[in-house]
């Protein structure tokens, strides 16, 4: 066992260190935090380099890419509790994306979050969040995984509730922390279920691990009440977790809220890192959700990987439905997001871990470029979010303009040159092979071209026509000075965005068809490189299908919103003019919030009231008829006391109460003071047991 | 292995800074800290007897100091709900101010 696998926990423990040491500076150490939480990131980053090679090492010398080390952490009766971490292709790619991009964002901080007056404490935050993150990522045991992503989800509240005095950001905050709760209640209910059923959860042990062989077959064999394998219940029940965290339908709700926080939040935690988690951990507990008997057919799918492909694809559909109808530029990108995870989720289910992983990783890397573009264009239009607002940037911010425009076609996947052309095409052709249905693969190509669809609008409306900012000015009467115009970001915010541009074109090169790395990474063999990988089976009419949709999109976006300029920001909308309602149903997200404000969010206030008037009337009426007995019975007992003994007593009593004055006077009504006593008579105690006990 | 008497001496030390807590601060919420730290001096005795002792695998200092824990957790809540409550009907949290309990 190499250095590197045996201090893995070095790479969460430096940002967790370096949160800690932030939480204690000042204020005012803005430098010294941002350095801190930089530095540790920056070296989390080098480990996760050298972890990385030393997986590639072992791939091509043909060793087992797996490695684990694990702990005993606490006994329990005469059970041993084992936590540990591990090291695998999955791992190793997880921890170099997550270091990267969060460098980055950490980096673009400093220059989008200068002027703020909390930026020690938005540090510390980041770097408690890289830490949690990168431990979710190492995690042997599905109790370290669980502990890490409850830590994840803490942050990710600290995070979108940053700008608490917002009561908007503050709602925001409890809404994604509750929704997110739902689906973490699932997970902890699947986390027991797997305990009772495997008696352990770590995950990889030498054979005695809950994802390997022994377990699954008996897992399998384990029918429970209702004819369902216990397998499937629990991975059906880990899945809940991960569409909480993810913001798969119907647990969406919070991710587009949380964009309250601040921008570079929304791009590491809201984009590129926390929402894949819940990606990572179904294709972490991949074997637990493939796993069928042996009587069953190895080519068809799995009750659950049915479950997630449908789940994915319908949140894919769903959300980008809505985005083509938000004004606010972080919404659509927060909707997109929901939908890319949808991609990811159906990609995990109709095409194993290597399709889902692989756009889980370019999406990272455009999405946050997108965000941090986004964050940018806000920095630039002084906190304005509304594209009606935006207009004409192209030429005021050129390199933003630049990289955003990379990030879009990525995100869009226009044909060869971007990354997320392979990765989505990788999960369209997986689609179409898929044994069920194909349902799936119609809604993910809807899903691509309301993608390309939305983004170009989103463009048009942001970088091309004339600039609507000043007539809003205008028109608010308070504004009396010139119109403020648009600038460009300094370059700590703009340095990240054209690493990161490259890297959303370059990254595609790893998972073509000619070239499958990634794939073959994820396995554990070495790639081989042939042309003949084009030739395959359906991918051609795939790649083909997917380029007419995405310029199908494109031509669409223009032909709505790009052949006339935009003049002003109070026309209504290009397609709002053409289906009004429509448009008003999907400005109102298909009326999720107000279906669940409507129905649990009554239903529990009702309960609440209910129990409220139980509380109230019935057990408080029993109680008062206790106390209005006792109330009768000490009546009585008062009036013969009042006239048959207490005037014998009162002479005797005066007494008592003149030398009770007297000792009252001790009684300051101050406990310190009386403790205080104590304390000194407990030393004293002290003091005369040692001195008797010498003599 | 730390001797016993280690043990001990870092849960005296422990209480001692409790008990001084509770002595010299006036705010209430910082009291109950103190009260919460002089607790945990006791759970770390329990658990050093048990483990020093004659039966170290029969469990009970580890169950004793579950119960403790627990009961600890339900003391703070009723402990910081007294001292809501105080807060909303005289508007200090300073516990020298607080000295209706006077004869």
């Amino acid at each position: 066992m190499t250095w590197i696998v045996r201090n893995l926990w070095l790479i969460p423990a430096l940002p967790a260190l370096a949160a800690g040491l932030t939480a204690l500076a000042k204020r005012h150490q803005r430098r010294y935090s941002a350095a801190l939480a930089i530095g540790a990131m920056g070296l989390s980053f080098l480990l996760s380099l050298c972890a990385f090679s030393q997986v590639m090492l072992a791939i091509t010398h043909g060793q087992p890419s797996r490695q684990v080390v694990n702990f005993p952490w606490f006994e329990f009766g005469n059970q041993w509790l084992k936590l540990g971490w591990m090291l695998d292709p999955l791992t190793a790619i997880m921890l170099v994306m997550v270091t990267f991009v969060g460098l980055l964002i950490f980096i673009y901080s400093t220059g989008y979050m200068a002027h703020d007056d909390n930026f020690t404490r938005f540090f510390c935050f980041l770097s408690l969040f890289a830490a949690a993150m990168l431990g979710v990522i190492i995690a042997n045991s599905l109790l370290l995984l669980f502990m890490c992503w409850e830590l994840v989800g803490l942050t990710s509240y600290l995070l979108i509730g940053f700008w608490y005095h917002k009561p908007s950001a503050a709602a925001a905050a409890k809404k994604a922390f509750i929704t997110t709760r739902i689906g973490d209640l699932a997970f902890l209910v699947g986390m027991l279920w797997l305990f009772s059923q495997a008696g352990t959860l770590l995950f990889y042990d030498q054979g005695a691990g809950c994802l390997e062989h022994s377990a699954l077959t008996a897992m399998v064999a384990h029918l429970t009440g209702i004819g369902m394998a216990a397998s499937t219940g629990i991975a059906l029940l880990i899945f809940a977790g991960a569409v909480g965290k993810s913001g798969q339908v119907p647990l969406h709700v919070w991710l587009p809220d949380a964009m309250e926080g601040p921008t570079p939040v929304s791009a590491l935690i809201h984009a590129a890192t926390m929402v894949a988690a819940g990606v990572f951990l179904v294709a972490r507990v991949y074997p637990l959700m493939a796993a069928h008997s042996d009587a069953a057919s190895a080519l068809s799918a799995t009750t659950a990987l049915q479950v997630v492909t449908w789940i994915g694809a319908i949140t894919a559909v769903f959300a980008a439905l809505i985005a083509v109808a938000q004004n606010d530029i972080k919404r659509i990108l927060a909707y997109s997001t929901v939908s890319q995870l949808g991609y990811m989720m159906m990609g995990l289910g109709v095409g194993g871990v290597a399709v889902g992983m692989f756009h889980l990783i370019t999406h990272a890397f455009f999405k946050s470029l997108l965000f941090m573009g986004a964050g940018s264009v806000i920095h630039g239009c002084h906190e304005e979010q509304d594209i009606r607002r935006m207009g004409g940037l192209s030429k005021l911010m050129p390199v933003t303009f630049a990289t955003y425009a990379v990030g879009m076609l990525a995100l869009c996947g226009f044909p060869l040159f971007f990354s997320g052309f392979w990765s989505k095409d990788a999960i369209l052709h997986a689609a179409m092979g898929w044994s069920i249905s194909r349902i799936p693969f119609y809604l993910g190509s809807l899903g691509a071209l309301l993608t390309a669809f939305y983004m170009t609008r989103q463009v048009y409306y942001v970088f091309f026509g004339t600039s609507r900012l000043a007539s809003h000015h205008e028109a608010t009467p308070a504004a009396h000075t010139a119109p403020p115009t648009p600038h460009e970001s300094p370059s700590s915010m703009t340095f990240p965005l054209v690493l990161l541009a490259s890297c959303a074109i370059l990254l595609g090169a790893v998972g073509t068809p000619a070239w499958p790395w990634f794939d073959s990474f994820l396995s554990g063999e070495a790639p081989i490189f042939a042309f003949a990988g084009f030739l395959e089976h359906g991918i051609l009419p795939v790649m083909l299908t997917s380029t007419l949709i995405v310029f199908l999109g494109l031509a669409l976006g223009w032909w709505f919103y790009g052949r006339q300029p935009i003049l002003s920001a109070d026309l209504p909308d290009a397609l709002e003019q053409l289906q009004p309602g429509i448009f008003r149903v999907l400005q109102n997200k298909f009326y999720v919030d107000e279906l669940y404000e409507h129905t649990v969010i009554r239903w529990n206030s009702a309960l609440a009231t209910f129990s409220d008037w139980l509380d109230r009337w019935v057990w408080n009426g029993v109680v008062m008829t206790v106390s209005n007995l006792v109330l009768g019975l000490s009546w009585l007992a008062r009036s013969t006391d009042t006239y048959l003994v207490n005037t014998s007593f009162d002479e005797g009593c005066n007494t008592v109460t003149t030398s009770g004055k007297l000792l009252a006077r001790l009684q300051s009504g101050r406990t310190q003071s009386y403790l205080r006593l104590v304390g000194i008579a407990f030393a004293a105690l002290v003091l005369v047991l040692i001195w008797s006990a010498r003599s | 292995m730390t001797p016993l008497s280690s043990c001990l001496m870092l849960s005296a030390l422990l209480f001692s800074v409790g008990f001084a807590g509770v002595l010299m601060r006036r705010n209430a919420i910082l009291i109950l800290i103190g009260i919460e730290l002089m607790l945990n001096a006791a759970n770390l005795n329990f658990i050093a007897f048990w483990r020093y002792g004659s039966a170290p695998e029969a469990l009970t200092g580890v169950m004793f100091v579950i119960f403790s824990i627990g009961v600890a957790a339900a003391e703070a809540a009723v402990g910081l709900a007294l001292i809501i409550s105080i807060y909303r009907h005289r508007k200090t949290t300073q516990i020298d101010r607080i000295n209706s309990m006077r004869g």
